[in-house]
């Protein structure tokens, strides 16, 4: 490596040109110049390789050296990983921050994980058993929150010869020898761009409880399902992003901040650790992933920050667990890809984007799933994916072609969000194609009434909010007493079933059975205002009490 | 290899600001050059693109003029820099960072790259502590934060230059001595810019301002380099000097459109309305230059002012804009009209950090429970409103015409203001209660009990 490979023909922008005098592979990393920029080669042809360059190029000239690694973009995995702030490439921001300073500079070289770092290994595989990949050989407490189990990496088989006694261990040195003289150590290394193979795709049979009325009750998403949420600036995206980091009942949460704002990420690594986690009792921060890609670091990187984060996901999920991954924003990920795209001349399909836009996001959706993995555990994978479209215009290339690969769809309306009512996600124009087995979980675990019920409330608010346009015509007094009192009804509904206060301890987080109670009432008390009204009884409502409810400590 | 002081006679090609050197090599990307006329004139540029056989330059100059055979290109070996030192408080400089002030060049020593470095993100310091304006449609409902990045979203004709300036002269925070301001004009009319200029200095902030002018006629490419320098020449003042500083960029729009003139000029693939693909990583290149570092004192807070073509908050520049700052403060024209300055609509502004920099110990207890309820309020005048041109004030229930006396009052007691008027938070807070009284108890859901009985005497 310390070689060079080739030189470099040509820079414009963190596109780069080079002749290699060893032949390069599509997609192998590449170092770049005399500072080492890492690179990845995107296209190949007989004289000249084109490279993206994860790193700013200013100064890069013709005539410097190339070099080349031989491998692919390949992410690292193992204890360690927790807790840990990563940029797209996976190179660990705060050792960075240690060794650089407060800025980002270029050409730093770091492991992802800790070299030095000791875990205590708890072996378990047997001597002279024989082994696959995803089998286990031990395990480390990598943190109080999270038991991870250390397996053979994809692709090995064997006979163990030896194994390490328990104690500790740092992550690159061997925990077992197999029979062909093969050491095995804790750390893996996967490529990113490339799926895990799994031994069966499941249908999803759980929804992924998020704590959030509005999503779990009209708008489920499943365990191992996708969803979209698209929604313009100004709509709430991120404090509903911050809740669904908090609540969402998941083993491990990957959130992948891509081309996000600074401070936003830093509220998150400022808050995440901070965080308990309503389960566990325990840190968040002992459970979280953070990838931070913000929008002034390069843009390259920016496109492979979801495959960092999708591959982190997919070995978790391999190892057991269910994993939440939440990518903010896939949108600015598309831009991306544009900006690449351009600079690269392609031919632009619509709005400037690649042709293969589509096939790309397919690429990342398609690697969420609840899964029975090679070495037969259960583990899943859900990826809630942020959108931007541009002036909130839900018709845009990224929404609508994300729309073709999620089943839930969470559109945030910026009304909502300009009237403080957080989450704020639309009722008409979000959806949600609850699979059955959602439907059968709520039926078993939480009442057999969830089905009816819901399509109850769901009917509710579709006639309320045609009563609000006419009302908006002639008036509320104009309105039937039966229409002014669904009128006040949905109102209270809105403010005591779906806005929901992040800040209040007892209404942050709401569990099935309470969005049940709650959900129940409110249509118990729509039921008996309106046999009221039909028999010209006085209303006996209390709507201050119904939105109260909601803040009032689960009894 | 390095090609300071390497010579090039001759272009192969000029378009617009580009000019296109061929046989020279190993020229580096974003490399500094001068480009010498017939005339003798020096232009500065910018390698934009090179390979083995030559490079694309943009000239931030005037190109007309320039023939092919008759132009020297000189080659620096060394992006573009600017020397920043705490002789810079006070000065006036072009777009380029010469002195505009009939000044020598700042002798300051220490030369920085001005395109900046990413600040690493677990070394930011969230923003938290408040930045009262004087303002009270500010401070109340869409309070700023030191480090913050919070745009002016207007249109050509309202009092954006006048709500900056107020914004500039009045900007304080407790316990805060050292601040600075940074102006940078991109493409401003000389007018404009003249009166920025004569405002700042008359104001006393002089001596504590820096000032970088990109006028309307200067050249596009120019406009680029602008707010690139002025932000270099903060970054010092907060996270060297120790200064807060705000930044006021004026106007992005036409930033913006010089970046779609150069990317038209290199054949690039345009995205929406012709701007370029990359719009959103270059102002993000910009804007995410505002922040806290922790352990350093100071901080960058900018207040860039975007001019929203024929008011279309949807067109790619404002669009973009807010997807990269934190919130946006929104002017309209309706509201100008009805002669209420600062014209803010309040409903579609928004400050994105202010939850965590108002109330208790930051700027008072009740703050968080006004707004809440401002809002809501400001929102049910709108409705009122509505439902009011359709059927009459007549016809509105006691409750509504409730709301349309609260909506004038507030417009005229909290949201109007003299140009000259400075409001500490707390008398914007009690105004705010005052108008606020003109509801019923009943009404006010969105304030909590114990602010109620302390605040709410009717």
């Amino acid at each position: 490596m310390s070689d060079a490979a080739g030189r470099i023909t040509g820079i414009s922008g963190w596109v780069v040109r080079a002749r290699a005098t060893v032949p390069l592979a599509l997609r192998e990393v590449v170092l770049v110049g005399n500072e080492r920029l890492i690179g990845e080669v995107i296209a190949l042809d007989r004289t000249e390789a084109t490279i993206q360059v994860y790193e700013e190029t200013e100064g890069v000239a013709p005539g410097d050296p190339l070099f080349a690694t031989g491998e692919p973009l390949a992410i690292e995995l193992g204890p360690g990983l927790l807790g840990g702030i990563f940029d797209g490439v996976q190179r660990p921001l705060r050792s960075l921050a240690n060794a650089e300073g407060d800025f980002i500079g270029r050409g730093a070289q770091m492991p992802s994980l800790d070299r030095e770092k000791l875990w205590n290994f708890n072996p378990e595989a047997e001597l002279g058993c024989e082994v696959h990949e995803g089998d286990i050989l031990g395990r480390v407490l990598e943190t109080p929150a999270l038991v991870h189990p250390i397996v053979v990496p994809p692709g090995t088989s064997g006979t163990i010869e030896w194994i390490a006694a328990a104690g500790p261990r740092r992550i690159a040195d061997a925990v077992a020898r197999l029979d062909d003289g093969r050491e095995l150590t804790m750390l893996q290394k996967w490529r990113a761009r490339v799926r895990r193979p799994v031994r069966e795709l499941l249908v999803p049979d759980a929804p992924l409880i998020t704590g959030q009325r509005v999503l779990d009750t009209f708008f489920p998403l499943a365990r191992g399902g996708t969803a979209a949420m698209p929604g313009g600036f100004g709509t709430g995206k991120t404090v509903t992003q911050h809740q669904l980091c908090r609540w969402a009942a998941a083993d491990v949460i990957i959130f992948v901040g891509c081309g996000e704002r600074g401070n936003e990420i830093t509220q998150l690594i400022d808050e995440l650790p901070r965080l308990v986690d309503p389960r566990t009792k325990r840190l968040l921060a002992e459970r979280s992933i953070l990838i931070a890609n913000t929008s002034n670091m390069p843009v390259s990187a920016r496109e492979a920050s979801l495959f960092t984060g999708v591959t982190i996901g997919e070995y978790y999920r391999d190892l057991g667990y269910d994993v939440l991954l939440l990518a903010d924003s896939i949108s600015r990920w598309a831009e991306a890809l544009r900006e690449i795209s351009g600079r690269l001349g392609e031919m632009p399909a619509e709005e400037g984007y690649p042709p293969y836009l589509s096939s790309a996001l397919a690429a990342f959706f398609e690697r969420a799933g609840s899964v029975v993995t090679l070495s037969g555990r259960h583990g899943s994978l859900t990826i809630i994916a942020a959108i931007s479209p541009p002036a909130g215009d839900l018709t845009e290339p990224v929404t609508r072609h994300a729309s073709r690969f999620v089943r839930t769809f969470w559109t945030l309306d910026r009304q909502l969000a300009a009237a403080r009512v957080f989450p704020a996600v639309s009722t008409r124009s979000s959806y949600s194609e609850v699979p059955t087995g959602v439907s059968c979980w709520w039926s078993e675990n939480v009442s057999a009434q969830w089905a009816p019920t819901r399509d109850e409330a769901l009917k509710f608010l579709e006639e309320a909010s045609l009563i609000e346009e006419t009302a908006r015509l002639v008036g509320v007094d104009s309105l039937p007493e039966r229409e002014r009192y669904l009128l006040r009804l949905a109102g209270a509904f809105q403010e005591g079933f779906l806005q929901q206060d992040a800040y209040d301890a007892n209404d942050a987080c709401c569990a099935p059975a309470r969005q049940m109670a709650l959900l129940e009432t409110f249509m118990r008390v729509r039921s008996e205002g309106l046999a009221q009204i039909a028999n010209g009884a006085a209303v006996s409502t209390d709507f201050a009490a119904l939105q109260r409810m909601k803040t009032e400590s689960p009894s | 290899m390095t090609t300071a002081g390497l010579e090039r006679r001759g272009l192969a090609e000029l378009r617009g600001p580009l000019a296109f050197v061929e046989g020279v090599s190993g020229i580096a990307f974003h490399e500094f050059v001068d480009l010498v006329g017939s005339d003798g004139e020096t232009r500065p540029g910018r390698v934009l693109s090179t390979t083995e056989k030559g490079a694309i330059v943009e000239i931030f100059g005037v190109t007309d003029g320039l023939q092919l055979d008759a132009s020297r290109v000189r080659f620096h070996g060394r992006p573009m820099r600017f020397s920043v030192g705490p002789e810079l408080l006070g000065r006036v400089f072009d777009g380029l960072g010469r002195p505009r002030d009939g000044l020598p060049p700042s002798a300051c020593e220490d030369r920085r790259t001005i395109n900046g470095s990413p600040i690493n993100p677990c070394r930011r310091a969230y923003p938290r502590d408040f930045l009262e304006t004087g303002i009270s449609s500010i401070d109340a409902l869409n309070s700023i934060v030191l480090g913050q990045k919070i745009p002016i979203f207007t249109e050509s004709g309202l009092a954006h230059d006048d709500l900056a300036m107020q914004i500039i002269r009045q900007a304080r925070a407790p316990g805060v001595e050292k601040f600075a301001v940074v102006f940078a004009a991109l493409g401003l009319p000389r007018d404009t810019a003249a009166r920025y200029l004569t405002g700042l200095q008359a104001s006393g902030a002089r001596g504590r301002v820096i000032a970088f002018l990109n006028l309307a006629d200067d050249p596009a490419a120019e406009r680029l380099i602008t707010p690139r320098l002025a932000l270099t020449a903060a970054e010092y003042l907060a996270f060297d000097a120790g200064y807060h500083v705000l930044v006021v960029l004026h106007d992005i729009t036409n930033y913006g459109e010089a970046l779609r003139e150069i990317s038209a000029a290199r054949g690039e693939v345009p995205s929406r309305k012709g701007y370029p693909g990359y719009l959103y990583s270059d102002l993000a290149s910009l804007f995410e230059r505002a922040g806290r570092i922790t352990g350093r004192p100071g901080s960058i807070t900018q207040i860039p002012i975007v001019t929203l073509p024929s008011g279309d908050l949807t067109h790619p520049i404002p669009d973009l804009t807010g997807y990269v700052t934190e919130g946006q403060i929104v002017l309209d024209r309706e509201i100008a009209r009805r002669g209420i300055y600062p014209p803010v609509a309040v409903l579609s502004s928004l400050s994105r950090l202010m939850s965590d920099g108002i109330g208790e110990g930051r700027t008072r207890d009740d703050h968080p429970d006004v707004a809440r309820q401002l809002y809501a309020a400001v929102a049910h005048v709108e409705r009122a409103r509505g439902l009011a041109s359709i059927i009459g004030v007549d016809e509105l229930t006691e409750i509504e015409r409730t709301y349309l006396r609260f909506g004038e009052r507030f417009e005229r007691e909290v949201l109007t203001q003299g140009g000259e008027e400075s409001r500490t938070i707390a008398q914007t807070l009690d105004r705010a209660w005052s108008v606020l009284r003109e509801l019923p108890r009943a009404e006010l859901t969105r304030v909590r009990a114990s602010v109620l009985d302390k605040h709410y005497t009717p």
